[in-house]
């Protein structure tokens, strides 16, 4: 009974929470699934949102102005790893880790130490307000998925999608396959930055190491999100459908905890259940190829 | 229209896998012809290609396309004056993308592409018409994945999308070779149409000698990344398959044909 209520209580925290990291999440799904490249830089380039926001907040910025420059911020971690990949030829997961990692001394440099609170700073989202906070987070989610569904049906997303998709059919149709990547990889990013700001209003800090690990809380949530909800349906309840995938794992996450899970373990908990998501697809497929095949042996 | 003087391509140079693909390549193309182009796997065809749409860019020599030296300028540029159908059905199209946005992706083909509608329902009705000449009933599916599509059916649209803004030159690599007899058989029966009535420039490989001489009003044999025989006009007309094997084997140094031009 007692964990029942438990769980219950903690729930709305879990759901504000998800919505402030569904915003990185559909960064993600913008590289993962649209673009189909594994971008790695997210796990530091929301910290970079984070310290941006956290650091003109404290020098008297307006809260939401200050996400701006979160969003511009992502943008440019995203341009430096896009050039890494289009214009020097490193490969995607490579280009990202490099990003990632030069990154962790551009945050220090932001923040100027390892963690900056905002004590006493007035914030558009808070963890001491979570009615409030389901709500900003609630409204920037709506904002950023329809600003996403209008981009993607532009031409120029459409080029973005079908570079993902076929790189070579989209050469032959005269786009520059370059510039279509930079640009997803700049938007991809400045939604994680935008989020990383939100995150670090949220908590009310922003900390070197808050993005340790992002990526894969984006792509649970990518993957439960397609999991969990249909797979077809327009494009707007697809990029819902991973925001609401974020809610949910930040949900798992409250209930696993108040199952006495120790906090320290958490990582490997949410590396398996990622691994799990990916590994499950894969899985069938090999089921029903070798189903197939043992069926074509008796036929024959 | 289009010149290739002295092209030259090898891949892996200084390495154990040293391929010499083209070399000492020219061919000039006219308007308006309608060249079918053969040889033995390996001869260079496809290369010769990929250098025209800028796949690769030559080691050497140079083409011009209309007094434009596109020798080195890149693919997605020289894209706005090609169109191209490759021997793999999945290359053409985008296939997680609807009939409709891979139409609208070609429709665009060398235009800036910006915040505008990806779209319109102007071009949808566009699309509709062109689809109906496929004869294939894709023009009651637009919003269809194209992965759904069968390869003759994705060719037939690659084929759509290719000359849907009309291109200087359109390149078919093999574009019927992955399709069954009877549907490439249909595949090359749209070409010939969509050809005469845009009135293309064009260039199509093929592995079928049959084809190459049925197809067209020139003929060009491809050797060792060279071109070793070039027949048009009435010439062309009178080709049969014995004479192609003849001047194969002559070229070759009495080598023997290959398999599969053989039992083309």
């Amino acid at each position: 009974m007692g964990i029942i209520t438990g769980v219950l209580s903690a729930m709305p925290a879990a759901i504000s929470q998800g919505l402030v990291w569904g915003i990185m999440a559909l960064g993600v799904y913008i590289t993962y699934r649209l673009l189909d490249f594994a971008d790695l830089t997210v796990d530091s380039s929301i910290c970079t949102g984070g310290a941006v926001s956290a650091v003109l907040i404290i020098a008297g910025v307006h809260p939401l102005v200050s996400l701006v420059f979160s969003i511009l911020a992502g943008m440019l971690c995203g341009l430096a790893t896009g050039l890494l990949h289009t214009k020097l030829g490193i490969p995607p997961i490579l280009a990202g880790i490099l990003t990632q990692l030069g990154l962790y001394s551009v945050n220090m440099r932001i923040l100027g130490r390892a963690n900056v609170a905002l004590l006493g700073k007035e914030t558009i989202i808070s963890l001491g307000n979570i009615p409030m906070a389901i709500l900003v987070g609630a409204v920037f989610s709506v904002l950023v998925i329809g600003a996403m569904y209008w981009f993607f049906g532009t031409e120029l997303g459409c080029a973005i999608r079908a570079t993902g998709n076929n790189q070579n059919m989209v050469r032959a149709q005269g786009v520059n396959t370059n510039t279509t990547k930079l640009v997803a990889l700049m938007i991809s990013n400045g939604l994680v930055g935008l989020s990383g700001g939100l995150l670090a209003q949220y908590n009310g800090y922003a900390d070197v190491s808050m993005g340790r690990g992002a990526i894969v809380v984006g792509l649970a949530s990518v993957i439960i999100g397609q999991v969990v909800f249909a797979q077809k349906g327009n494009f707007a309840c697809l990029l819902a459908a991973v925001v609401a995938g974020a809610v949910i794992y930040y949900a798992v996450i409250a209930l696993v905890m108040q199952l006495g899970l120790n906090t320290n373990d958490m990582k490997l908990f949410s590396a398996a259940v990622v691994a799990v998501a990916l590994a499950v697809p894969n899985l069938k497929k090999k089921k029903s190829t070798r189903k197939k095949t043992a069926a074509a042996a008796k036929e024959g | 229209m289009l010149k290739i003087e002295q092209v030259g391509k090898t891949f892996n140079a200084g390495t154990i896998n040293e391929k010499v693909a083209v070399k000492g390549l020219d061919l000039t193309i006219n308007d308006g012809d309608f060249i079918t182009v053969i040889g033995g796997n390996g001869a260079g065809k496809s290369t010769m290609l990929n250098l025209i749409a800028g796949v690769y860019i030559p080691d050497e020599g140079s083409i011009r396309l209309d007094d434009t030296d596109i020798t080195r300028m890149p693919e997605y540029r020289r894209a706005a004056l090609l169109g191209r159908v490759f021997q793999d059905p999945m290359m053409g199209t985008a296939g997680d993308m609807g009939i409709e946005e891979n139409l609208a992706m070609a429709y665009r083909r060398g235009r800036r592409r910006g915040l505008g509608w990806g779209i319109t329902n102007a071009e949808r009705e566009f699309y509709r018409e062109r689809l109906k000449t496929l004869d294939l009933g894709l023009e009651d599916r637009l919003t269809s994945k194209v992965r759904l599509l069968s390869g003759g059916q994705r060719q037939a649209l690659t084929l759509l999308m290719a000359t849907l803004q009309k291109p200087r030159l359109l390149l078919l690599d093999e574009h019927t070779a992955a399709l069954d007899p009877k549907t490439a058989h249909k595949v090359l029966g749209l070409t010939q149409q969509i050809v005469s009535e845009h009135n293309l420039t064009t260039l199509m490989v093929t592995h079928n000698m049959k084809d190459a001489i049925h197809y067209g009003n020139r003929l060009i044999m491809m050797h060792e990344g060279r071109v070793i025989y070039d027949i048009s006009g009435e010439e062309k007309k009178k080709l049969d398959v014995q004479d192609l094997l003849e001047k194969f084997e002559q070229a070759s140094g009495g080598e023997f044909a290959n398999d599969r031009m053989l039992l083309a």
